[in-house]
């Protein structure tokens, strides 16, 4: 051991590596309040990424306020146990043992556990004391034990833990003076050696009975469990008025992203739209200001208009989540999804679906039957992600009267929009249901669910969440959209054609290289009601799904007939009734999106899943916008 | 009836109310006629048993056991989704909602074997008494 605590930040280079920490694992059960304690400690000095070859996301973050400024600290995922049931505790074990590649080895473990079922609880720290690091154990929400009647003696359980032991309250951020503390402590010197007896590992009900007696040792009374919370489920989960509310919560939901996002999106489009009116002094050049202002400018900025709607609609799933309401959401569901084959869990990543598929089909983690993931990864990308909203709104404005019923309360707009969103949901239950009663076919699967109190969602962790959201929307516009729409401006410019006088012009869109792809297309698409600037949309979208807008942005602006026109109203006069809606049945089954195949291909570790959703979905959305097509032009003459 | 759920008195209350007093029901004085019970998926929404044994398949049992359900653990049957299947068991403070088909696989300790574990105890009440 070391003579004194030195100050960290003068520590000699030479100092054995084993002296000095680099990087703290957080570890913890499921809804634990970690996350909570990671954002405290890190902020928004954190990064999102995966472990690789695995679907297990890795949270790291620097840590703040220790001394150090190199600390690292990774937030495991929320495990019961380190015996192998899911991924999840596979991955933590391997980090905890430092096998993970590409994962430094950790040098001190922070265990975070609930206090209000601490004897529970304590059955995860006894697998990771055992691995013999320095650890912290920090007894998380201790002031709602304390409000509930509940107490612990921290001083008995170091004792008995051999590990320093604090309360905090994570959500409040008391008690957190412990981590800088202990880990300048152990900056210095190595851990202890330990004499602790612990339980046979691996061993549940060993296990337990270790975490009951020491429980009972030190005291350990547990709170009253919480009327609020039952109180709250009388009415939630109640025969009649859980499924009720529930789908309230889903329309009032949608209601609000439209009432409330539609005005703010047009209000951003306009300072979007004044914006580039100002620079467009300031850029020399004729060509030069077509190919900044009208190809890049209003192909980014048709997408860029739409962030407000999409964080309003991430804000209200971090809601809904962050609560605790997904899992009652999850165990009203279950029934439903029983008929397709899978269960409640496969809920869960259904609904935060209609965010975005490339989380969602990495929360189907939770799901711990193999099949049943494999089907649930497969049906996601049929459900209404945020993506398709932009193209969705843009059709819907040019095509659909703005009528209201029930004396204004619901409008036929909101309904079609509605109609989009179930129209998915069959999609993917009935896809699910033929998945399961075919290759995926498998015994049925344990549900086991936790319910866990509802709480208040924090300004922090929600703020953090959109933050997160907000920059991969905008780094999408800065990057794929981006390259798309100068690529297409310059398509749609060549090959030159020269005037009389001896300059160049830009040739008719359709003489152009894009243009006479588009009519090369044509004939495939013209069944479904689609002309061929629809076709260049098309083909560009593939790569995801909102660049249809900025394509049609970018073709309609180059083009001098209908470069004055608003892109609804140029819409409009291109296409027919039975055209739009099948255009919005296309984009509601088809796969078009690059990032979600990434990430199915990685989940399921082979390309023929992905190829297999990607024929699927397109053969079904060409057949679905075929029949629309044919239908409204036979209703609607 | 609603019932109050508290890990701290596992496996030693039969029976409690809602102002969180637990009344000690020996078995002697067990109303007759009462319903015998062997497994979870039989309890009724209110109603409360011991675990016993878990038969499941290993993985399963295990995570179960994390979560709770270890022998001597004391459940109760808080309420039943609204479509009627999964119910919402209460064990060692935590809401846990399992399957009929998941909860028909964890024995209850059947009043007879209590009988037996009670024995001397019981002997012991009548002899103080």
């Amino acid at each position: 051991m070391s003579t004194c605590c030195t100050t960290p930040a003068f520590e000699p280079p030479s100092t054995p590596p084993s002296g000095a920490l680099r990087t703290v694992v957080l570890i913890g059960p499921p809804n634990s309040g970690k996350s909570t304690l990671f954002n405290r400690l890190t902020g928004l000095r954190q990064k999102v990424a995966n472990y690789p070859g695995v679907t297990v996301e890795q949270r790291m973050g620097l840590m703040a306020g220790v001394g150090h400024d190199d600390l690292t600290l990774i937030d495991l995922p929320g495990v019961y146990s380190l015996t192998p049931y899911s991924e999840d505790a596979r991955v933590a074990v391997d980090v905890l043992k430092g096998k993970m590649p590409g994962t430094p080895k950790p040098d001190a473990v922070i265990v975070v556990l609930d206090s209000l079922h601490l004897t529970r609880q304590l059955m995860l720290a006894a697998p990771v004391l055992a691995l013999g690091l320095p650890t912290l154990v920090l007894l998380n929400m201790s002031d709602l034990m304390e409000a509930r009647g509940g107490s612990v003696d921290p001083l008995k359980l170091a004792k008995e833990l051999g590990a320093p032991v604090a309360l905090i309250s994570a959500t409040h951020g008391t008690g957190l003076d412990a981590v800088p503390l202990f880990l300048n402590q152990h900056s210095s010197h190595q851990a202890a050696a330990r004499q602790l007896t612990l339980p046979v590992l691996g061993n549940a009900a060993s296990t337990h009975t270790w975490a009951s007696q020491i429980s009972r040792r030190t005291g350990y009374h547990a709170p009253l469990s919480a009327a609020g919370s039952r109180k709250l489920d009388n009415i939630l989960l109640h025969r009649i008025w859980g499924p009720l509310l529930f789908l309230v919560v889903v329309v009032g939901v949608f209601e609000v992203v439209f009432s409330i996002g539609q005005p703010m999106a047009d209000g951003f489009g306009e300072i979007l739209a004044r914006a580039a009116e100002l620079i467009r002094p300031l850029i020399p050049g004729s060509w030069l200001q077509s190919l900044l202002l009208d190809g890049a400018w209003k192909g980014i900025s048709s997408v860029l208009v739409f962030l407000p709607q999409i964080l309003l609609l991430f804000l209200f799933i971090g809601v809904l989540e962050d609560t605790g309401y997904l899992a009652r959401a999850a165990l009203i569901a279950d029934r439903v999804m029983r008929t397709t084959g899978l269960n409640g869990k496969a809920f869960i990543p259904l609904l935060s679906a209609y965010a975005c598929a490339v989380p969602a089909i990495m929360a189907t983690r939770t799901i711990e039957n193999k099949r049943d993931r494999m089907a649930t990864i497969l049906v996601t990308p049929f459900m209404t992600c945020s993506a398709r909203l932009p193209v969705y709104m843009l059709l819907i404005a040019a095509f659909i009267p703005n009528v209201t019923y029930l004396h204004g309360a619901l409008g036929l707009r909101t309904l079609v929009m509605l109609g989009l969103y179930v129209a998915g949901f069959v999609a993917a239950m009935t896809t699910a249901w033929l998945l399961k009663s075919s290759v995926l076919k498998s015994s049925e699967t344990p549900f086991i669910l936790e319910l866990p109190q509802y709480r208040m969602p924090t300004l922090r962790s929600l703020g953090i969440r959109l933050i997160d959201r907000a920059k991969v929307f905008l780094r999408q516009a800065g990057t794929v959209i981006l390259c798309v729409t100068l690529v297409l401006w310059v398509l749609a410019h060549i090959p030159v054609v020269h005037v009389a006088g001896g300059s160049f012009s830009a040739p008719e869109l359709a003489d152009s290289v894009i243009g006479r792809l588009g009519h090369f297309i044509e004939p495939i698409i013209a069944p479904l009601g689609f002309n061929w600037k629809i076709g260049i949309g098309l083909l560009s979208s593939v790569l995801a799904r909102e660049v249809m807008v900025s394509t049609m942005g970018t073709l309609y602006g180059a083009d001098p007939g209908t470069q004055a026109l608003t892109l609804q109203n140029a819409l409009h006069h291109d296409m027919t009734l039975g055209g739009a809606l099948a255009l919005m049945i296309f984009f509601a089954f088809a796969m078009q999106c690059t990032s979600t195949m990434a990430v199915v291909r990685r989940e399921t570790n082979s390309w023929k899943w992905p190829a297999f959703q990607f024929a699927y979905m397109l053969v079904l959305a060409y057949v679905s916008a075929f029949a629309v097509n044919h239908i409204v032009a036979a209703i609607f003459g | 009836m609603p019932q109050v759920c508290n890990s701290d008195l596992n496996g030693r209350i039969l029976k409690s109310d809602y102002s969180g007093r637990s009344s000690r029901v020996l078995p002697f004085r067990r109303p007759r006629g009462v319903r015998q019970v062997s497994v979870l998926s039989e309890l009724n929404v209110g109603e409360s048993g011991v675990v016993a044994a878990l038969n499941l398949p290993e993985s399963v049992q295990n995570h179960l056991m994390h979560m709770g359900f270890v022998p001597d653990a004391l459940v109760v049957a808080l309420r039943r989704a609204p479509a009627g299947d999964p119910t919402v068991y209460c064990v060692d403070g935590m809401e846990i909602a399992l399957r009929h088909e998941t909860a028909e696989g964890i024995r209850l300790r059947s009043p007879e074997a209590e009988n037996s574990d009670n024995a001397s105890e019981l002997e012991l009440v009548q002899a103080v008494r």
